[in-house]
């Protein structure tokens, strides 16, 4: 079990530093953030000077290893569009996406996970055919063009829920949080509806999948000849075989879900740290994307780990194995 | 059915914010981006400077016509040509309490030029501040500067002690790594105060009672939020969850103003839209040796070919200006004579290029911003085809502002757009010093293509320094003929500016695009 941490911990770095340097590598197509730090009519020694004050004259290769250095040591550098310290800037914003991304990964099982087994247990339904129709259509229509449909009902003909930023919010030490007024949980619901929606047809249609095979077993004939209670069968016994590959399926897709939150937090104007990210492209904030680039492979790794350590958990046949939990990639 | 709804929800929220509105005046306010920080002397970003100083404020200010009028200086006199007295405002209060005094100029006007501080060339020339007593300063400069009071409607004063007390004396150096405070904080003499502020989600002021002017304005408080996406920001306003959109999509014109208690303000803006030639000795791009646009006459050309009445008519809607002067009219400097566009003529075109040696046209690139201006995109796809219809084969470079602006500046394009609304100047010589005269040291800094006429940088060297209002506005005239002449730019169009507001707020548009709140009524 050490050994497996360690090695992913190793890993996590060679992942971070090989984003980082692909980072940098993509960096110097995005344009000269220079001319957005300078005022327009400025002078080519006024530019000049800028970029050397940032060490933008210098070859890829040092930047990159001046930031690996720098991060090292905690210092992600000054955001050159808020002159403000990245770190803190990313911790201004982690609350945002971490609060969009729980409710956004709770809605998708709390949802997803009942309306799969009720289309797996009445699959000829009229409602249940609907429903399969409506996951077609989630998991097919743009993530934007959903945003903006719900902002258009909700807010625009229904006036019911904001369509923008996140309401009132409550600060608990650095931690803002929107769970503690109506307006902070109003705003919470359509952008987290808006992100989860991809992962719930996802784990409604797989649910549904793997329950109707589960349904077919031998145990669940045996089950039904002991006379057991439907509810008991479908709950105590189907559901539970059910779930072990939708919880990997899950824990992988909430990396899918920190990703997806730009889109999200573009359209809602939800002050997260995708927003953050995309305002760092288009103003070519280098030391902010880099940060976020990395920020993100590090989670997507944290995640990966936890599945396999999970996997290992739920599943007991992989116990005994564990050089099989491990060799897994990150 | 989405006609009534919208209106019945608007009817439903119109009557319950009614009385919260009576009560309050508090004005939402939803701009495309966030301003960057709170230190009004932080960036050159005219949206933020603007909005800030909303809490700070400058020595002279433009009123809502764009004209100087004194702030926190009542009064300046030319003592010598290089040295101007400014008496100060008594009885002026920071947010904090303390006194506004000649201590405060004094340092607000270092911080700004200090070697270090990023807009310094927002205020070229000043060498030096004396304090003459409690209520008089002198500025020193290096020379004569008839665009002095236009350079200090941007530089806000700080208070001294604050600055002081909070380590904020020198400026916001991004290099160290350390957060500023006045990045985070603000302390003025504004019209309003800064209430809260949580970056790029919302920032809240609240009017300032103690305020020395007399409030044109009635609000009480006002809540400012990004909203970046076009869509989003328009059914914010559609919702009633905001007052006041800028800048509101052309594309949602229509909806806006057909929507019950909405509706768009639209008028030209300052910034003129305009192409430049690359007058260097070879084309970026070309299938030709040389280049052709060296020669007045290929220019000229280029710009007979161009039918600007069809792209207002067709891409802009209607809504733009066509210019024939780099300079829109409400600038100094600006002439009605020299603003008339040389007629739309293809045969003309054809004519001048074969005189010029290019009966078949020739090729080359053309680089335009998608992401910069109105409709820019769809402009340049339009000149490139009124362009091949005279032979000429423009390949159309479409990019993002910052790679379009770095190849710009690098000398990548044979054409390339660029628009211009002089600020922070408000003076056609910003024009002339960046565009039009050759690149020499601080002048030239936006003539990558290497325009240059001796005549013309005589003129601009001249303007620079003289203090005349007459004899200045007239060699600008001079100037401005000459390079229209030929054609030094290709001028297009001023492009509108376009808000948006509920029918119960009163604003006003002035064609620099930035919202002055001092003046906004909530009826």
């Amino acid at each position: 079990m050490f050994v497996f941490l360690v090695r992913r911990l190793f890993q996590a770095v060679m992942v971070m530093l090989a984003v980082a340097f692909i980072a940098f590598l993509m960096f110097r197509y995005l344009g000269d953030p220079v001319n957005n730090i300078v005022s327009q009519d400025a002078t080519q020694e006024q530019r000049e000077e800028v970029r050397q004050r940032l060490h933008l004259d210098d070859p890829m290769i040092m930047q990159y290893g001046r930031f690996v250095a720098n991060a090292a040591q905690g210092d992600f550098g000054m955001s050159y569009r808020n002159s403000r310290p990245v770190s803190a800037l990313l911790a201004e914003r982690l609350p945002a996406t971490a609060e969009l991304v729980l409710v956004a990964a709770l809605l998708s099982l709390v949802l997803g996970i009942p309306l799969g087994i009720y289309t797996a247990l009445k699959p000829r339904g009229i409602l249940s055919q609907g429903l399969q129709i409506l996951s077609l259509i989630g998991i097919s229509l743009p993530t934007f063009v959903t945003g903006i449909l719900l902002i258009l009902i909700f807010s625009v003909w229904l006036g019911w829920l904001p369509s923008f930023g996140r309401g009132e919010v409550i600060d608990i030490g650095w931690w803002s949080t929107g769970f503690l007024t109506l307006s902070g949980i109003k705003a919470l619901i359509l952008p987290s509806f808006m992100l989860c929606l991809f992962q719930l047809t996802l784990i409604m249609r797989l649910v549904r999948a793997e329950m109707m095979e589960v349904l077919r077993a031998d145990y669940i004939k045996f089950a039904k000849a002991r006379g057991l209670r439907n509810k008991t069968i479908h709950f105590r016994h189907a559901l539970k075989n059910t779930l072990i590959p939708v919880v990997t399926i899950f824990g992988l897709q909430l990396g899918g879900l920190i990703a997806f939150a730009i889109i999200t937090e573009t359209v809602f104007q939800w002050p997260g740290m995708g927003a953050l990210f995309i305002q760092a492209v288009n103003f070519t904030d280098v030391p902010v994307m880099a940060a976020y680039l990395v920020m993100v492979s590090l989670i997507f790794v944290i995640i990966n780990t936890s599945v396999d350590l999970l996997y290992n958990v739920i599943d007991p046949r992989l116990r005994a194995d564990p050089t099989r939990a491990s060799g897994r990639g990150a | 059915m989405r006609k009534l709804l919208l209106a019945a929800s608007t009817a439903f929220l119109v009557q319950f914010s009614a009385p919260a509105f009576a009560a309050e005046h508090t004005l939402r306010y939803a701009s495309a981006g966030d301003i960057y920080g709170l230190d009004p002397q932080s960036t050159t970003d005219s949206f933020s400077i603007n909005f800030l100083m909303h809490i700070y404020e400058p020595l002279v200010r433009y009123n809502r016509e764009l004209k100087i009028e004194p702030a926190l200086a009542t009064s300046w006199e030319i003592v010598k040509p290089d040295v101007i007295r400014y008496k100060l405002r008594q009885g002026v209060k920071f947010h904090d309490g303390s006194d506004f005094t000649a201590d405060d100029v004094v340092m607000s006007l270092m911080r700004a030029t200090d070697d270090k501080s990023p807009i310094k060339g927002n205020l070229p020339a000043l060498k030096s501040v004396e304090k003459i007593d409690d209520y008089t300063v002198e500025l020193h400069l290096s020379g004569p500067t008839p665009l002095l009071n236009n350079y200090l409607t941007n530089i806000a004063i700080f208070d001294a002690q604050w600055l002081e007390k909070n380590n904020g004396v020198k400026p916001v150096n991004a290099e160290v790594g350390e957060e500023g405070y006045t990045t985070t904080h603000a302390n003025g003499t504004g019209p309003f105060k800064l209430e809260s502020r949580r970056p790029d989600a919302q920032t809240v002021l609240t009017a300032n009672e103690g305020w020395w002017d007399k409030p044109e304005h009635n609000l009480t408080k006002i809540v400012h939020t990004p909203i970046s996406s076009d869509a989003t920001r328009v059914a914010a306003l559609l919702s009633g969850e905001v007052d006041v959109i800028t800048p509101s999509p052309l594309q949602d014109a229509k909806r806006i103003a057909g929507s019950p208690g909405t509706k768009v303000l639209e008028s030209p803006g300052l910034r003129t839209i305009m192409m430049n030639f690359n007058m260097r000795d070879k084309l970026a791009d070309g299938n030709v040796e040389g280049n052709p646009f060296k020669d007045a006459r290929v220019r000229k050309a280029v710009y007979l070919a161009i039918n600007m009445d069809l792209v207002r008519d067709k891409i802009m809607r209607g809504k733009s200006r066509n210019a024939g002067m780099l300079v829109a009219p409400e600038v100094p400097g600006f002439d009605e004579k020299l603003n008339q566009r040389f007629p739309y003529d293809t045969a003309a075109a054809k004519a001048l290029l074969a005189e010029a040696g290019y009966p078949d046209g020739f090729q080359f690139n053309m680089n335009c911003p998608n992401d910069a201006y109105v409709n820019d995109e769809e402009v340049c796809q339009a000149m490139t085809a009124m362009l091949a219809q005279v032979g000429l084969n423009a390949k159309l470079v479409t990019e993002g502002r910052t790679l379009h602006f770095k190849k710009a500046q690098e000398g990548q394009a044979d054409m390339f757009m660029l628009g211009w609304a002089t600020l922070p100047m408000l003076d056609g010589f910003s024009v002339l010093s960046a565009m039009l005269h050759s690149p020499e040291g601080k002048l030239g800094t936006w003539n990558p293509g290497g325009y240059k006429n001796a005549k013309v940088d005589e003129l601009t060297k001249k303007i620079d320094v003289e203090l005349d209002e007459a004899k200045r506005r007239q060699m600008m005239a001079e100037a401005f003929a000459i390079s229209e002449e030929e054609v030094a730019w290709l001028p297009l169009h001023q492009q509108p500016l376009s808000w948006a507001v509920r029918d119960n707020v009163e604003v006003v548009q002035t064609p620099d695009d930035l919202l002055r709140l001092w003046y906004a009524r909530i009826k």
